[in-house]
């Protein structure tokens, strides 16, 4: 029960300090527009990770095995999706200007 | 080759051992076919998250994300909804340890409040952005918006409910293995819900404030 | 123009107007009295069902037997009958719209333009998602869990939902006959046609909430399909060990989980827009129609290869049957059938190249999808030489599956001159078009469905079809596609656009004359398969096929008795290399009893899935209609069904181990006692069901 409580815990930990980061520095506006929503976007998907880690349970292990295959090929066939739809709509719109 | 073993159920927090390879089979699949299901969410969310970010100029002369999102209530609700993730995290560990019920109902009722929280902080802010004209029939950029985040507050909603269905089960059958399995279920919903919102905070609200 | 709707708090937007009878009484055009006639069909359709069924005393049967069943392979049949239902439905409109263009020729034909509209719309939305969909579920659902070894799918009870939601959206299709009229938007129900600017009525509501209906139901199924085949194969029965079908079954399953997303973002964001006033897809207040482009063919190319998959798998099944020879190149087949799915996600911009993309972007999509033709020309390599010195036996499944091979090539080769832009912006929303998706679905997907229905068939009712109405209507409807379509790819590419109510150059008069015909072909192919099931029915004593495998073929579903009992195998097979049953009959093992019988729990029956169907379902009809109190109350009617599912406890129920060996028992003395069938009497009365080895 100690590990599962001190995984929680640390899961929720780290996620309160990604967040509290990405909220700063947006609010202290430290740097440029661009840089400052590429930091949001990286401690964003570090964060994802954590959760999935701490709260779900999906590691490297065999236990975990068919689940993370699924997450990975839901990633892929998301990125085809949403990179598509960008690249096109994108495309679109710089030829209707 | 097929049959599960007690590691592969280890990481769900089941007592399994000595029961029939159909049940432990059914336990797999019905984990597996829920985690199916969060997928093909994950999809909608990912497409609602693409048309959103082709709609950000699409305001149709009226106001967008900067004019209308608020710091705080964005930074409060990411509070109250990964607090929530946490006190679910309490009800797993109840229900896997615990030696009363009672445990897992009262982490239960924690979630159920930081979520609902959640919802009533996020509902006065669309209420505020109807009364200052920008709600969803203004324009193609806060229809997506409305959409978007409230779709996931819908998800959210539908969340709650399933709790209290939770609770009820619990209260009238204790945590027998079909309950558990919901329990397990309903973790990934809510665990996933966190994830979306993790997004939507990064990409709607911090990238609507910087600019 | 829209009209102003009468808000009537209890009855919606419903009013007389809303009747094809009334409108054709007040104004008797040929073309109003035809949608009245079609409305009064299905009114009397249904009258004529309840009224035999209550002569004929069948309702707690039909109840207990049938509808509120769990059982994968009686939902299966259900799904088929239902697809039966809707294809002749969808083939009449059909029969109609090639009628129309035969005599419409500088002159007004027999249906005005807003009828053609109805007509495209209903008969490409039914044909997809309440003939082809619901067939391909009601097949993978009879066969699947038999070829893997499992008693039955991860999840009937969702099965049962799927099942229901999917007749619900039927229902509401078929209401739009006689309340109302259906979107003139086509299938794919593009905006902003589709918007309340243009089109304020209940017709493009219709369109939205039965697709809805329909892709709820698919992404449930392609959940149960493929957690069914990942998680509940028989013990031995590794991945590169399963029949073809059900690899093509998993690849359909991820398939349906991935693609229907997009669709339902798409109609449910349309749906926004009409309901609730939002701005994704109008023309005012910065909508993007392309977005729906872009989602809803997303959604649609994965589609297609959602349609062809099952199909792919069933010739695989077909040809290595009746050629009594192993398939060839089993490994290649697994491997193209991964690539197509894969790759399917990777094309859809090629339905939509005319639309304003930079030529770098369609020439990427478009080479991307000619791609996918090789995978497609390994498969059909690998059946061809299956044949090759096998025995082959000219079955109707085996005919259709040979016709599949000669004509869906052609239906390819045109693909591939679409997948071109330049030469598709000559032929897109052309005849060329028409004809070139037709090529791919009929000769395709539908024999493969109709080569499984008559493959399977024996193995679900125990007795076998009779093959001369199969050869006549393999005929008519090779004939028939041939006549129906090949005009068209000339009339397409001398420039006639789809969907067109009228015609302007008599030179077109002999083509669409000859495709009037040839749709009369394929009308009688249908016929002759309802006549091939009312004759089979009558003589299935003759025919009777007992032991349960009439075709000496391989897969385990051919292990069990015909009918298979309701828990499929008496003790779950272990498997130890592919073909395993073939193996098993080679090496004498075949129909022994068991060491050890068990009891085996199976699921009771529940009407909670009808329950949730028909909420659904009518929440959907208020919907379209603004009767928000029923809206509400059908809202709250189909979570209950779910919550009463959640609640219950008692789900299964015990068969015991004595009357399994007894129910095995008898069943493998009647295979011991009956006398094998060589191949070339398999089509006679001295088959039953079990096969000579040669």
């Amino acid at each position: 029960m100690r590990r599962d409580l001190t995984t929680y815990g640390t899961g929720y930990g780290l996620a309160l300090l990604l967040t509290l980061g990405a909220f700063g520095i947006v609010y202290f506006r430290r740097m440029a527009p661009w840089p400052t929503f590429a930091a949001v976007l990286g401690l964003a998907l570090i964060q994802v990770i954590v959760h999935l880690r701490f709260f779900l349970h999906i590691d490297l292990k065999r236990s975990a095995r068919s689940d993370l295959q699924l997450i990975l090929f839901s990633l892929g066939v998301i990125a085809l999706m949403v990179v598509g739809t960008l690249v096109i709509l994108g495309n679109l719109r710089m030829r209707m200007m | 080759m097929s049959g599960v073993t007690e590691p592969e159920l280890r990481h769900i927090g089941f007592q399994l051992a000595g029961v029939s390879r159909e049940e432990r089979q059914q336990v797999n699949s019905d984990v597996l076919g829920f985690w199916a299901f969060l997928m093909s969410d994950a999809v909608i969310f990912a497409l609602l998250f693409s048309i959103y970010v082709t709609m950000l100029e699409a305001t149709a002369g009226g106001p967008g994300g900067h004019q209308e999102f608020k710091f705080s209530s964005a930074f409060w609700e990411t509070m109250l909804l990964l607090t929530s993730s946490f006190a679910y995290g309490m009800a797993s560990v109840s229900a896997r340890y615990a030696r009363k019920d009672r445990w897992v109902l009262l982490w239960l009722a924690i979630t159920f409040g930081l979520g609902a929280g959640f919802l009533n902080m996020e509902a006065h802010d669309f209420i505020s952005m109807f009364h200052d004209n920008a709600g969803p029939d203004r324009s193609g950029y806060l229809s997506s918006f409305f959409v978007l985040v409230g779709t996931h507050g819908s998800h959210v909603l539908s969340g709650l409910l399933w709790i209290l269905a939770m609770g009820v089960q619990i209260a009238m059958y204790g945590l027998d293995r079909r309950t558990r399995v919901n329990l397990v279920r309903l973790g990934l919903f809510w665990h996933f819900l966190d994830i979306v919102w993790v997004v939507i905070f990064s990409v709607v609200y911090l990238h609507g404030l910087i600019r | 123009m829209p009209d102003p709707h009468v808000w009537h708090p209890f009855l919606g937007a419903l009013s007389a107007d809303s009747f094809p009878f009334v409108e054709a009484w007040r104004d008797p055009t040929v073309s109003k009295i035809i949608a009245a006639c079609a409305g009064g069909i299905v009114i009397i359709g249904a009258a004529v069902v309840i009224v035999l069924i209550t002569i004929l005393g069948k309702w707690r049967y039909l109840w207990t037997e049938w509808l509120t069943s769990l059982d994968h392979k009686k939902i299966g049949i259900m799904y088929i009958v239902f697809s039966l239902i809707m294809l002749t439905r969808a083939l009449i409109e059909a029969v109609l719209m090639r009628l129309q263009q035969a005599v419409a020729i500088n002159s007004p034909g027999i249906v005005s333009p807003e009828h053609f509209g109805q007509l495209f719309s209903t008969h490409g939305t039914i044909m997809i998602f309440f003939m082809a969909m619901p067939f391909i579920a009601g097949l993978i659902n009879f066969a699947m869990p038999l070829q893997i070894g499992s008693r039955d799918v991860a999840f009937p009870f969702m099965n049962s939902v799927s099942l229901f939601l999917t007749i619900g959206g039927g229902a509401l299709i078929m209401a739009s006959l006689v309340f109302g009229k259906f979107s003139t938007g086509g299938w794919s129900g593009y905006p902003p046609y589709t918007e309340l600017a243009f089109n304020s009525g209940e017709g493009p509501d219709y369109w939205i909430w039965a697709v809805t209906l329909s892709s709820a139901a698919s992404m449930l199924t392609g959940i149960n399909f493929a957690v069914t085949i990942y998680k509940m194969r028989a013990p031995g029965l590794t991945w590169m060990r399963l029949p073809l079908f059900t690899w093509t079954s998993f690849c359909t399953a991820l398939l349906m989980i991935f693609a229907m997303p997009p669709l339902t973002v798409a109609t449910l964001l349309l749906a926004a827009d009409r309901y609730l006033g939002m701005h994704f897809f109008t023309n005012t207040a910065a909508g993007n129609m392309m977005n729906f482009v872009n989602l809803f063919w997303m959604f649609g190319h994965p589609e297609v290869y959602i349609l062809i998959l099952p199909s792919f798998g069933v010739y695989s099944e077909v040809v290595s049957a009746f050629s009594s020879k192993e398939l060839y190149g089993y490994t290649s087949l697994v491997i193209a059938t991964m690539v197509i799915a894969l790759l399917s996600f990777t094309v859809w911009l090629h339905h939509f190249f005319t639309m304003g993309q930079s030529p770098a972007i369609n020439a990427s999509f478009g080479i991307a999808t000619m791609l996918i033709g090789i995978p497609t020309g390994v498969k059909i390599y690998d059946w061809v030489w299956t044949m090759f010195l096998g025995k082959v036996r000219f079955t109707p499944p085996m005919l259709f599956s040979i016709a599949f091979m000669v004509t869906f090539v052609i239906g390819g080769m045109s693909g591939i001159i679409l997948a071109t832009p330049p030469l598709d912006y000559m032929v897109h929303n052309t005849l060329f078009l028409v004809a070139h998706f037709h090529n791919m679905l009929i000769p395709g997907t539908l024999y493969g469905l109709i080569a499984g229905y008559q493959f399977w068939f024996p193995k679900a009712f125990g007795f076998r079809l009779l093959e001369k109405w199969g050869w006549l209507s393999c005929f008519c409807w090779v004939v028939g596609f041939y006549l129906a379509f090949m005009p068209l790819y000339v009339l397409g590419a001398g420039g006639v656009p789809r969907r067109e109510q009228e015609l302007f150059d008599s030179a077109f008069r002999p083509w669409v004359a000859i495709a009037f015909t040839g749709a009369l072909f394929l009308f009688a192919g249908l016929i002759a398969l309802f006549i091939q099931l009312w004759v089979s029915v009558k003589g299935r004593h003759t025919n009777a096929v007992p032991v349960g495998d009439p075709w000496g073929a391989r897969g385990l579903e051919w292990s069990v008795s015909a009918p298979p009992p309701e828990y499929n195998f008496a003790t779950i097979p272990h498997v130890s290399r592919r073909d395993a049953f073939y193996w098993r009959k080679v090496n004498h093992g075949a129909y022994k009893p068991a060491d050890h019988y068990q009891d085996i729990e199976m699921p009771r029956n529940s009407m909670c899935g009808i329950v949730v169907g028909v909420g659904a379902a009518a929440a959907m009809f208020g919907l379209v209609w603004h009767i928000w109190w029923l809206v509400a109350v059908n809202a709250v009617v189909t979570l209950f069904g779910g919550f009463v599912r959640a609640f219950r406890r008692n789900l299964n129920h015990t068969i015991p181990a004595a009357t399994v060996e007894a129910h095995d028992r008898r069943w493998l003395a009647v295979a011991n006692a009956v006398q094998p069938v060589a191949r070339t009497h398999e089509s006679s009365m001295a088959n039953r069901g079990l096969a000579c080895l040669e």
